[in-house]
């Protein structure tokens, strides 16, 4: 995993090979070189476009009557319903917001910590079968969520976590704890020996030297690691729809369905939800696009 | 002394190790011993039926169609999630489109962060036979003969669903592949391009075989991710019409909590964890032979 994550943002100081094809005004290689330049420029805005204009669309039919959406989709607004917004945030769309954002805050708080110390504890232990213990711990990145939905339906029936946050948080803990677990612990592992045997001398316990030293050194690992899960949960779907039955305990992603089913035809409020449901992470992102990326690809590396 | 000091440290697993025990594993060994039984959510008994779940399985047509619109997944999504989008990502990172590039990256990126339900809702919106985008678009242009009900129709409903997942991961592994491009030395494309290479030669040359393990771990993200897939069948189509657009994730639902059959979707579940594991297997032997030449 070593990608250089900070150039992500700065190739403009990058020299780059000045291709001899580029310039050479006369040369048939230079004649195709630009006309493929003009063809993959060509392909990478119709791209642009198939990804913007459905977003664009939305937005803007976000703002219109549902007459409206039916008659003239394509167009601008005649009038602009900003109402839309106010009747589908009052209409379900807050409660889901908060729920989500409860469910994510706490699994996000959960999974880091426990992971954490988990990770601490994998480094100090030098006893028989370490290499047995993190493969364990970590062994549950190759089992999907999927497979499990069964006896999980059951145990949270069993625990009584069902249709309540717990039935969210719980299991949203359990499958992201192994990626976690390995971010930390890669990162740990570059903290250097002598400074936990030098605050050791200065009479700190093993939970103080976790607390004082390794999680304040390790902040970017830690935010890393939280906006990863961050984004798992705010969008899991399967669990989400499975482990919640109340209305007024769901999430976005699964909210979104019984505000469909609830509004029938009133489209304009429908897609005002979508815009408001979609904000927060494309803010999250625009603020935090590092710790994304770095979680992003760390994340996609299983194993 | 010594020993709470060797063994001590093991207290900071615990929780971890439970929670991982609980909600994991033991799940994961039920699901099996579950495949054997059938029984229902409403009712308490179990009765053991032996491997009659897998034998009827292997009879069952939907199951079947289920798991070749899985395939049908991985192969369309290999080609735009791993293919198109490594080349994506090589033109970004092409000196040519270096102004562009950091905006065009974000652009592209931005579906990834739609939750699925968002996505399928907005292009149910393109979809539809009569007000649908799509179905206007091409009446204006002349080819009225080409409109479908896209999701409606058991030709079509299965495309139509993955070509949503195309639309919105494609920026996540394009993101992968960038990442991993600007990790190969600059002197190779200078010394290439002194002896006259071409740009497209040097996809070829280096660019590619330089970025083979990240094409690996992709193309193992993306299929396994093909063999999971849930929300946008589920969403768009129900698995509809009929189960022509139904996948392995959403027939396992289908019978577990709309027909009661707990013990047959467990039998589904082993055959979904049988074929994550097997692509699992091939990429670690792959990596273990790349390493070895």
């Amino acid at each position: 995993m070593n990608f250089q994550l900070d150039t992500i943002k700065s190739d403009k100081n990058v020299p780059r090979p000045d291709s001899h094809v580029d310039d050479g005004r006369f040369s048939l290689n230079g004649l195709l070189s630009r006309a493929g330049y003009t063809a993959t420029s060509f392909f990478l805005v119709l791209y642009a476009i198939v990804v913007i204009y459905p977003l664009f669309w939305t937005i803007i039919n976000s703002l219109k009557s549902t007459q409206e959406i039916y008659t003239s989709s394509w167009s601008l607004p005649t009038t602009w319903e900003f109402g839309n917004y106010v009747e589908a945030w009052n209409g379900g769309v807050s409660s889901y917001f908060l729920n989500s954002f409860i469910v994510s805050t706490s699994s996000v708080l959960i999974t880091i910590y426990v992971s954490a110390l988990c990770a601490y504890g994998l480094l100090k232990y030098r006893g028989k079968g370490a290499n047995a213990l993190l493969l364990f711990l970590i062994g549950g990145l190759l089992v999907s969520p999927e497979v499990s939905v069964v006896p999980l339906y059951e145990l949270m029936q069993v625990t009584r976590f069902h249709d309540t946050y717990l039935a969210l948080i719980v299991p949203y803990v359990a499958y992201r704890l192994p990626i976690t677990i390995l971010l930390i612990r890669a990162y740990f592992l570059t903290i250097p020996k002598d400074l936990d045997e030098a605050a050791y001398i200065d009479g700190y316990n093993s939970m103080q030297i976790f607390h004082k030293i390794y999680l304040p050194l390790s902040k970017t690992i830690l935010i890393t690691a939280g906006v990863l899960t961050a984004y798992y949960t705010w969008n899991e779907f399967l669990f989400a729809i499975i482990f919640i039955d109340s209305d007024s305990l769901k999430t976005i992603p699964s909210g979104l369905m019984a505000f469909r089913d609830a509004l029938q035809t009133n489209w304009g409020v429908l897609l005002a939800g979508l815009v408001i449901s979609a904000t927060p992470l494309i803010v999250a992102f625009m603020f935090l696009q590092r710790s994304f990326i770095r979680g992003m690809v760390s994340g996609s590396v299983k194993g | 002394m010594n020993i709470a000091r060797k063994y001590g440290s093991l207290i900071y697993v615990v929780p971890a190790a439970l929670i991982t025990t609980v909600f994991v594993y033991y799940p994961l060994l039920l699901n099996f011993i579950y495949s054997f039984y059938e029984f229902s959510a409403i009712s308490p008994g179990k009765v053991f039926v032996g491997w009659s779940n897998f034998k009827e399985l292997l009879h069952d047509e939907a199951a079947l169609i289920s798991l070749l619109n899985n395939v049908k997944y991985i192969l369309i999504s290999v080609f735009f999630q791993v293919i198109l989008s490594f080349i994506i990502a090589a033109i970004l990172e092409d000196r040519f489109f270096r102004k562009v590039s950091p905006f065009l990256r974000v652009l592209y990126f931005v579906p990834v962060l739609l939750s699925v339900t968002i996505v399928a809702f907005i292009f149910q919106f393109f979809y539809d036979p009569v007000n649908g985008l799509i179905n206007q678009s091409l009446a204006a242009v002349g080819l009225d003969s080409w409109r479908q009900p896209w999701l409606g129709s058991s030709d079509t409903a299965i495309y139509a669903v993955i070509a949503i997942s195309q639309w919105q991961s494609m920026g996540y592994t394009a993101l992968l592949f960038i990442v991993s491009l600007q990790t190969i030395p600059k002197d190779l494309y200078e010394a290439s391009s002194l002896e006259g290479a071409s740009k497209v030669q040097q996809f070829f040359h280096i660019t590619v075989p330089q970025s083979k393990e990240i094409i690996l771990v992709v193309l193992i993200v993306t299929v396994a991710q093909s063999f999971t897939v849930f929300g946008e069948p589920y969403i768009l189509t129900g698995g509809g019409p009929g189960y022509s657009s139904s996948v392995l994730a959403t027939y396992l639902y289908e019978n577990a909590f709309n027909q009661d059959r707990m013990g047959y979707a467990s039998s589904i579940a082993v055959v979904v964890f049988f074929l994550t594991m097997a692509v699992l297997a091939v990429q670690l032997k792959i990596s273990k032979t790349g390493e070895r030449s």
